[in-house]
């Protein structure tokens, strides 16, 4: 009886790890899907950070997006972060959104030449992350190359243009 | 009075800050520089009477990037040195926030890799300013020209980071082909994916 009742609840583990697995689903983009997704007219801001999992200064700022996140559900608000991670790497990627309770929108970019997608993405970037975009009716409206030194500084960034 | 004298002093500090920010453009004449190398012994581009002109490359040990154009940077420095562009590479990464990329730890790397170029370290980072580095990798490629030496390419090596089987532009080595062969170089510079330069605090 003991051995089935034990049988039974690691059924029930495999379960619901392969059930809150499936929930964080990192999708893979490419340039076209982007813009889909960030290019939108709908007064909604998009707040679009690139970050990778191998970034510390983006790790360390992640949870100011994390933050957020949460204080910013009810409004016209998305956050939305973009990982620079390698496709090969996607499967890592969900592991560790999963591990932090990330609940913001991710998907990892892969869009090919960098010379050609970061001049389309947006002019002003040389190339390095973390780097911060908002998008809004359509339109790339502000831009930080480099991390946000608290909540606060995100904060601003957001309120100029919300 | 006072806003004016505000309003330049705003001007200034802008100019100054931007003047920082830029770095060398292509066409650019460059100043020599004196940096440690991982045996102990200071480099110079001065040092290299017979080459034609250098590979220099912002580079670092931990960033996945750097790490991913190793073997790259290696290869193109057993093409090009003999050819007269020797790769001299550079770290200019802060070492208290990555340990990582302190003194030691490029001995280690630059053994464990079999590095074929100086390895250089910006401790300072006032060379990584001077050439508007932002990144690693980052590519300046210059060309002797008399006394001068001037800035022929910057950016990328290649337009594929994570494979290098899959390269359709190799930059780096355009620039250098056409500069052995006395012809304009096409694509003088590009945008890349990197870590950004870890600047101190």
């Amino acid at each position: 009886m003991n051995y089935y009742r034990h049988l039974l609840f690691i059924i029930l583990c495999i379960l619901f790890s392969t059930v809150s697995f499936a929930q964080t689903n990192v999708p893979v983009f490419d340039l076209s899907q982007y813009q889909n997704r960030v290019l939108q007219k709908n007064d909604t801001l998009y707040v679009v950070n690139f970050w990778a999992t191998w970034c510390k200064p983006c790790v360390e700022e992640l949870p100011l997006f994390q933050t957020a996140t949460i204080a910013y559900k009810d409004k016209p608000v998305k956050i939305i972060l973009v990982s620079q991670d390698a496709k090969s790497r996607v499967f890592g990627v969900e592991q560790f959104i999963k591990m932090r309770k990330y609940t913001a929108e991710c998907f990892l970019l892969s869009a090919g030449n960098p010379n050609i997608w970061i001049e389309k993405i947006e002019p002003k970037w040389s190339g390095t992350i973390p780097a911060t975009i908002l998008y809004k009716n359509g339109e790339n409206v502000n831009f930080q190359e480099g991390d946000f030194a608290d909540q606060k500084a995100l904060e601003d960034f957001i309120h100029s243009k919300l | 009075m006072q806003k004016l004298v505000l309003s330049l002093v705003a001007i200034f500090s802008f100019t100054l800050f931007s003047m920082a920010q830029d770095g060398y453009k292509v066409g650019d004449n460059i100043k020599d520089f004196s940096l440690q190398n991982i045996d102990g012994k200071n480099v110079s581009l001065a040092d290299y009477k017979d080459s034609k002109g250098f590979i220099i490359t912002f580079t670092c040990n931990h960033c996945p990037y750097a790490m991913a154009y190793e073997d790259r940077i290696l290869a193109l420095n057993k093409k090009y040195a003999k050819a007269g562009y020797p790769v001299i590479a550079i770290n200019p990464n802060d070492a208290i926030q990555y340990p990582e990329d302190n003194f030691e730890a490029m001995q280690v790397r630059s053994k464990e890799k079999k590095f074929n170029f100086p390895y250089l370290y910006d401790e300072s980072q006032n060379i990584a300013k001077q050439f508007g580095a932002t990144k690693t990798p980052h590519v300046f490629i210059v060309q002797k020209a008399g006394d001068k030496l001037v800035v022929k390419y910057i950016g990328a090596i290649d337009d594929n980071w994570e494979k290098a089987a899959d390269v359709k532009e190799k930059y780096a080595e355009s620039a250098i082909d056409a500069l052995l062969a006395g012809k304009p170089v096409a694509t003088t510079s590009t945008k890349a994916i990197g870590c950004s330069i870890k600047w101190k605090k």
